[in-house]
């Protein structure tokens, strides 16, 4: 079985400064990841060069089997790969239901036509409306997205992400900004929406990467200091100190 | 519901057809013709403009190059055709513009779209800088100073259809334009469309959605360019002879201009947008020397108070009247037009003459102004147009803000009143 992410010695600098210092990574289909690290360490930098947005220094990306590391993001998507983005990344003058359907067009082979009217694309519509239920925002089908509290942006943008139908999921910071309750509901929806699929998720709130990832990445500096179960990694001496020791990640795993 | 949508529909597509098939028994003077003709031009053009502007974001300097160029290549289509040497009927030869603008959007286009925001821009404008200085380096496609001219009368049409009268131009061009509109707001309900819109809102997220925002650019560029070269077409029937100026900046500089000011969000505001075009160039330009001080102006003031245009000031008060709150506005706007008018007498007597003094003076000093004669040496009315200004100004500010503050509250009213129906 072909895994569905494969790093191989994965590099990338930004001048003189190497962000991303060799890490190699196998990533099982259907497996939960969470990826967690100290501020700066490059776990945005490493989403960014999977999903094509950045093209690594040096180094192999495979996604199910195939090098990905040269082609382009929509080239990626379209091979199933989708990512979210830490900072709200949505489509402010189109209405919710418009922004849905966006992200389901070209997964349903709609590409560039102009000789066919939306209205009439059934299965698009269906799906759009699908994906509305979901992430519970039926309620504003025409309200603009840029018009929605910062809680219902962050679904639509899950929303948006998992439209296409893609089998490899990365999440960048799902619950960044939110409250404590809105974390836990938002956590459950995340769960919810991306059954069956691998999940790759940065996170900084620990209680949401226990509660989403069978295994976790730790990422400090640029290298990956350990890949295991939570358990393990909980246990992990050097992950301890680099990261986990803190007073606040502590609370965090103990809190409510 | 959707019943009711299709219904509206039906009725404002058909009143748009009813109101350009009668519009010449209503205006049927010579200048009446010739303001509709290039109404229908005039709205083909700035509505192909807005598919890149409002609908994709791209801020193009140079439509007029795809006018202009199927203006050119329609008018040597037209001269082939009646030479002989083109078997294509008259009525076709606008399509053949169509055809010219498509492939120069195709050739250009792909240096353009391949870079968004201001560097697009920047480009635009090379381009056009670029295709005005060609035409007057190849007189033998452009015809140098002179233009091409051309004569679309045809011996013996079918029907006694010569294109000879202005009106049967006139119905040519509006079919064109009700086909065309048609067209484009179709457009607006397709996949491309809405990708473009996308576009417009965040490239980098459509990227992650399968989307190759320069594919999406470069497709919209070359069906704005095909609307674009149709309206160049027409406009070479129109006047029957096509000179440099058509590719020119300042061609480029009024799509945008009109676009903006009836209104880029809406569909309908560059219609609006070429009506007041046509009406500014061929009217206005008539009643007075300074109309482009006054279209600077007015351009200014749309851009800092209503960014929306013409169609997003109308669009906000007709969400006024459907909540039935228009009426309570009515004094307001019956206070800022009186006094606007009055600020408006004064300010112009000014302009006016200060161009007179400038201009022409050797005609006398004295000149009649809105009935009223003005004389340049007599300090006296200049301190009483300035006065009128003053007072004028002084009022129209006290009404503008007793109309916010009404406006503010309509407008909580109505958010509160939408919650309410949100909830229950």
């Amino acid at each position: 079985m072909t895994s569905a992410i494969e790093l191989k010695d994965l590099r990338k600098s930004f001048g003189r400064t190497e962000i991303i210092r060799g890490i190699d990574l196998t990533v099982q289909k259907g497996e939960r990841i969470g990826v967690i690290g100290p501020n700066g360490a490059g776990k945005s930098t490493l989403f960014n060069l999977i999903s094509g947005r950045l093209h690594p220094t040096s180094g192999e990306v495979h996604l199910n089997g195939r090098r990905i590391d040269r082609l382009k993001p929509y080239e990626i998507n379209r091979l199933g790969l989708s990512r979210s983005f830490q900072i709200t990344n949505i489509f402010p003058k189109l209405t919710v239901f418009e922004n849905l359907r966006c992200s389901v067009l070209w997964s349903l082979g709609y590409k560039y036509s102009f000789w066919r009217f939306l209205a009439n694309l059934h299965d698009a519509n269906e799906r759009a409306e699908q994906l509305m239920t979901m992430i519970r925002l039926g309620a504003k089908r025409e309200t603009l997205a840029m018009n929605l509290t910062y809680a219902e942006q962050r679904a639509l943008e899950i929303g948006i992400t998992i439209g296409g139908g893609s089998d490899v999921i990365l999440l960048d910071e799902p619950t960044a900004g939110m409250s404590h309750s809105e974390t836990a509901r938002f956590t459950e929806l995340i769960k919810e929406v991306t059954v069956g699929k691998t999940l790759l998720t940065v996170e900084h709130d620990m209680g949401v990467v226990f509660g989403l990832a069978d295994k976790i990445a730790v990422v400090v500096y640029g290298e990956v200091l350990a890949f295991d179960t939570p358990e393990a990694v909980r246990a992990n001496s050097r992950v301890q100190e680099a990261y986990l020791g803190s007073s606040v990640a502590d609370a965090q795993v103990g809190g409510p | 519901m959707a019943t009711s949508i299709n219904r509206s529909r039906w009725i404002v597509w058909t009143a748009f057809a009813l109101v350009m098939a009668l519009a010449p028994q209503v205006f049927d003077s010579g200048l009446g013709m010739t303001v509709l003709s290039q109404m229908g031009i005039g709205i083909i053009a700035c509505l192909s403009y807005n598919m890149l502007f409002g609908q994709g974001g791209m801020l193009s300097f140079g439509h007029a190059v795809y006018t202009g160029l199927g203006s050119f290549m329609a008018i040597h289509a037209l001269n082939a055709a009646t030479g002989g040497g083109l078997p294509l009927p008259v009525a076709l030869v606008p399509l053949a513009g169509g055809l010219a603008g498509l492939g120069f959007a195709v050739l250009f286009g792909y240096v353009t779209t391949r870079k968004s925001g201001t560097t697009f821009a920047m480009i635009t404008l090379g381009l056009g800088e670029l295709v005005f200085a060609m035409s007057l380096m190849v007189p033998e496609f452009f015809g140098g100073e002179g233009g091409v001219s051309g004569n679309r009368m045809v011996r013996d049409g079918w029907w006694g259809i010569t294109f000879g009268p202005q009106v049967q131009v006139y119905y040519l061009i509006a079919i064109y334009t009700f086909v065309c509109v048609a067209l484009m707001y179709a457009f607006t309900g397709t996949p491309l469309g809405r990708m473009l819109n996308a576009v417009r809102d965040n490239p980098e997220r459509v990227e992650f959605v399968g989307y190759d925002t320069q594919r999406v650019r470069y497709l919209a560029f070359i069906i704005a360019g095909f609307f674009a070269g149709i309206s160049g077409g027409l406009a070479a029937l129109n006047f029957e002879i096509v000179t440099a100026e058509v590719v020119g900046a300042a061609r480029s500089g009024g799509y945008l201009l009109f676009t903006f000011l009836g209104g880029a969000t809406f569909f309908f505001g560059p219609i609006l947008g070429a009506i007041l075009m046509v009406l500014a160039l061929v009217l206005f330009s008539e009643f007075t020397q300074a109309w482009l001080l006054y279209l600077g102006l007015i351009f200014l003031l749309m851009v800092m108070f209503a960014p929306g245009g013409i169609a997003s000031l109308i669009m906000m008060n007709m969400r006024v009247a459907m909540f039935g709150r228009l009426r309570e506005l009515a004094l307001s706007y019956l206070g800022l037009a009186a006094t606007g008018v009055l600020m408006l007498a004064g300010g112009t007597s000014l302009v006016e003459m200060v161009f007179h003094l400038q201009l022409k003076q050797s005609e006398g000093s004295v000149f009649s102004y809105l009935g009223v004669g003005l004389d340049v040496e007599n300090m006296v009315h200049w301190l009483l147009a300035a006065l009128v200004l003053a007072i004028g100004a002084g009022l129209f500010e006290w009404v503008r803000r007793g109309f916010v503050h009404r406006w503010g509250l309509i407008q909580t009213a109505i958010e509160a009143d939408i919650r309410r129906r949100a909830a229950t």
